[in-house]
């Protein structure tokens, strides 16, 4: 086995001094917390707070990095899809929670519905690029109160694959987690087998917000794992540079760290990130930037120095539609994203600064990981005798395309792209939807779903389901909830 | 004067607020008239600035420091300004401030230095700010337009309840109220009875001229 590449950016001395200048922060500026109840709660730990703020210790972080795990594992519905975050291993999973999908019929995006969410969750299930689901978009036809569960109603009944995914509101979470209980049958299963992760997003600079402090501590409570997920924005809501960026971006991952295993020891958690350079022309905040990709690389190799799995939003751009922009974007993150050794990279489908989610786009952007990960395998190197012989005998033979051992090899060697890349010789193109890139992902899109929902939850756990989406929808002032086709009765 | 206007002008084009505080205390101490230290000094550097910014020279940085800079000189001559009984000429007064939930603040931030500049009367609320608050500030201020920003898809219903709160109070006509953040759009504002949105604060300022001058803004 050859060696897998891997991108540092720091000698070891540098990361530990990072690592350092990120602890010296959070003792001497510390984190605003706008919860009362996590404020009292790391108060009781001996964490020296004063008025709204917690300054953590060395000792603090240091006992918090001992006792998290070196990795999550997450299990999908009815004993799928084993996913370990963590070590050398590299997943891809769409980005989380775009407020619109890009409708290429209608040539614009515009506000998702229910339709689009089990579609979304069926092509997640199916293409193989995606180890993990998340709950993509924010469904307009029912409240914006209940959204958040609904997404995950519908994910875990169109998919088996553990769920990425977040809250907007604390009931929310309350029913969320009831309802994860549900799919995996029982509270002690889930704990067990958890099929969710929770991002948790503090917001720059070192502050996290009463909602989401509180889902950290909900989520220690109840043995759910969680990824930290801060977004700096270099140039105004962190340091110009990227070191002062990737600094900043440690101190945050390490305060939420801290907090996640003072409520809960030994809880698996992911160092996470989804920073951006403000752009200081446009004011807009571009995750798909080069300068993005490199604090996100860095962030990685800082998490891997200490022991903890790392989680990047990458692979995906800040194009308005699905061109050259979005495509290059999506590649050079996905593709840094496994040199650097990301072990949960975030973000396929989705463009646009991070609102718009596409169907198209998550069928070619599986294209995309599959290649990253074919990259990050890296070289096998094969003993030289075998070289010398194979390539002797392909001289003297004539050919190599008959050897023995070229049977033997080429499919563990090559990646054999789907039939939205264009191979075709000439000016020749069969594949189905013609010579359009994004006509063949649409044909692929088609053909995926015309299979239906292979892996559709029935029975009673279904049911039961419904009845706590049913309930807060109700309470929300949705007196019919939307009809799904496959759902009725 | 002139030498001394260029002064104040190019105060503002370095984004040096402590020249610009300088020489407007300078200026309120000798015999300058003061509306034309801040007509062709201050606000004739920031239109400058905001010249540059939209030929590509300038980046946000100059822009906001430029704009810091005009409110640190007319922290200084406002109220001497109105030592001599004098105003000049408000172009509309409003309060601005981040949804209820919403902790985010730096475009808000950006939007209200860069309309105080331009010569609005500006109230930043911060951020988290309830309906109530807006609604009770805004008519403590006589406030003509409300600006709510919003950066979160989950706070963005904010917005829309400040809207439906205006209307239940019978307030609904008051004010003009406008919105801003990244999940935002033209679409959404409509939707939710907004008067209008704005992609940055350079737009915001041209958005909330436009909409005022419509309603033919006040002069206080």
């Amino acid at each position: 086995m050859g060696q897998r590449p891997l991108i540092k950016w720091f000698e070891k001395r540098q990361r530990v001094a990072i690592v350092e200048e990120a602890i010296g922060i959070l003792e001497k500026t510390g984190v605003l917390i706008e919860s009362r109840q996590a404020l009292e709660m790391l108060a009781d730990r001996g964490v020296r707070t004063e008025k709204r703020r917690a300054y953590f210790s060395s000792g603090q972080v240091e006992e918090a990095l001992a006792a998290a795990p070196d990795r999550v594992t997450l299990y999908g519905r009815d004993g799928r899809g084993e996913v370990e975050i963590g070590k050398e291993n590299l997943h891809f999973n769409p980005g989380s929670s775009a407020i619109r999908i890009l409708d290429l019929e209608m040539g614009e995006s515009r506000v998702p519905v229910s339709g689009d969410l089990v579609e979304f969750a069926i092509l997640s299930d199916f293409l193989s690029g995606y180890s993990m689901q998340s709950t993509a978009l924010v469904p307009g036809d029912v409240p914006e109160n209940v959204a958040d569960s609904y997404r995950l109603y519908l994910a875990l009944i169109f998919s088996r694959k553990p769920v990425v995914t977040g809250t907007f509101t604390e009931e929310g979470l309350t029913r969320m987690l009831r309802m994860l209980e549900i799919a995996a049958g029982g509270g002690k299963q889930l704990r067990d087998r958890p099929m969710a992760i929770f991002d948790t997003c503090p917001t720059a600079p070192l502050t996290w917000s009463a909602l989401t402090v509180n889902t950290l501590l909900e989520c220690a409570g109840n043995g759910l794992p969680v990824q930290i997920v801060p977004m700096p924005l270099a140039g105004a809501t962190s340091p110009a540079t990227l070191y002062g960026t990737v600094v900043q971006h440690c101190a945050e991952n390490l305060s939420g760290i801290v907090i996640y295993q003072m409520a809960a020891p030994g809880s698996p958690v992911v160092y996470g990130g989804s920073p951006a350079y403000f752009d200081m022309r446009k004011g807009t905040t571009p995750v798909g930037a080069v300068e993005a990709t490199i604090i996100n690389s860095a962030g990685a190799e800082i998490a891997a120095e200490l022991g903890i799995p790392s989680h990047a939003y990458m692979a995906l751009s800040d194009s308005k539609s699905l061109d050259y922009q979005g495509g290059l974007e999506t590649a050079m993150g996905a593709a840094v994203a496994a040199l650097s050794g990301v072990n949960n990279v975030s973000g396929p489908g989705m463009h646009n600064f991070q609102t718009v989610q596409s169907m198209e786009k998550l069928i070619l952007d599986n294209e995309v990981c599959l290649m990253a990960e074919r990259i990050r395998r890296g070289i096998r190197v094969d003993s030289s005798e075998v070289v010398a012989d194979v390539i002797n005998e392909g001289v003297t033979g004539g050919s190599f395309l008959t050897l023995s051992h070229t049977l033997k090899k080429f499919r563990e060697e090559a990646l054999f792209p789907g039939t939205v890349i264009d191979r075709e010789a000439g000016d020749k193109r069969s594949a189905p939807g013609g010579e359009e890139i994004l006509k063949r992902a649409g044909e692929r899109k088609r053909e995926i779903l015309k299979a239906g929902a292979p892996n559709i939850l029935t029975g009673p756990r279904r049911e039961a389901l419904k009845e706590v989406v049913t309930e807060s929808a109700w309470r929300a002032g949705l007196k019919k909830m939307p009809e799904i086709e496959g759902l009725e009765e | 004067m002139d030498q001394f206007l260029k002064k104040c002008e190019d105060s503002v084009l370095a984004g040096d607020a402590d020249t610009a505080f300088a020489l407007a205390s300078e200026a309120i101490g000798g015999e300058i008239d003061i509306l034309q230290v801040i007509e062709s000094g201050f606000v004739s550097g920031i239109r400058e600035v905001g010249r540059l910014w939209e030929e590509g020279e300038y980046f946000l940085p100059e822009l906001v420091m430029g704009a810091e800079a005009v409110k640190k000189a007319l922290s200084v001559l406002e109220p001497a300004l109105a030592g001599q009984e004098l105003s000049r000429e408000v172009r509309g007064v409003g309060v601005i401030g981040t949804v209820q939930g919403d902790i985010h603040d730096i475009g808000k931030t950006l939007v209200g230095t860069m309309l105080s500049a331009s010569g609005f009367e500006v109230y930043d609320l911060g951020t988290d700010v309830s309906p109530a608050r807006f609604i009770s500030e805004a008519e403590a201020r006589e406030a003509d337009f409300i600006g709510a920003s919003a950066l979160l898809t989950t706070t963005m219903p904010g917005q829309r309840a400040l809207i439906e709160m205006l209307a239940q109070k019978g307030c609904r006509e008051d004010f003009l109220v406008v919105v801003g953040g990244a999940p935002c759009s033209e679409d959404w504002a409509e939707s939710i009875g907004a008067a209008g949105y704005a992609t940055d604060a350079v737009a915001a300022v041209e958005l909330i001229g436009r909409l005022l001058d419509g309603k033919g803004g006040r002069t206080p």
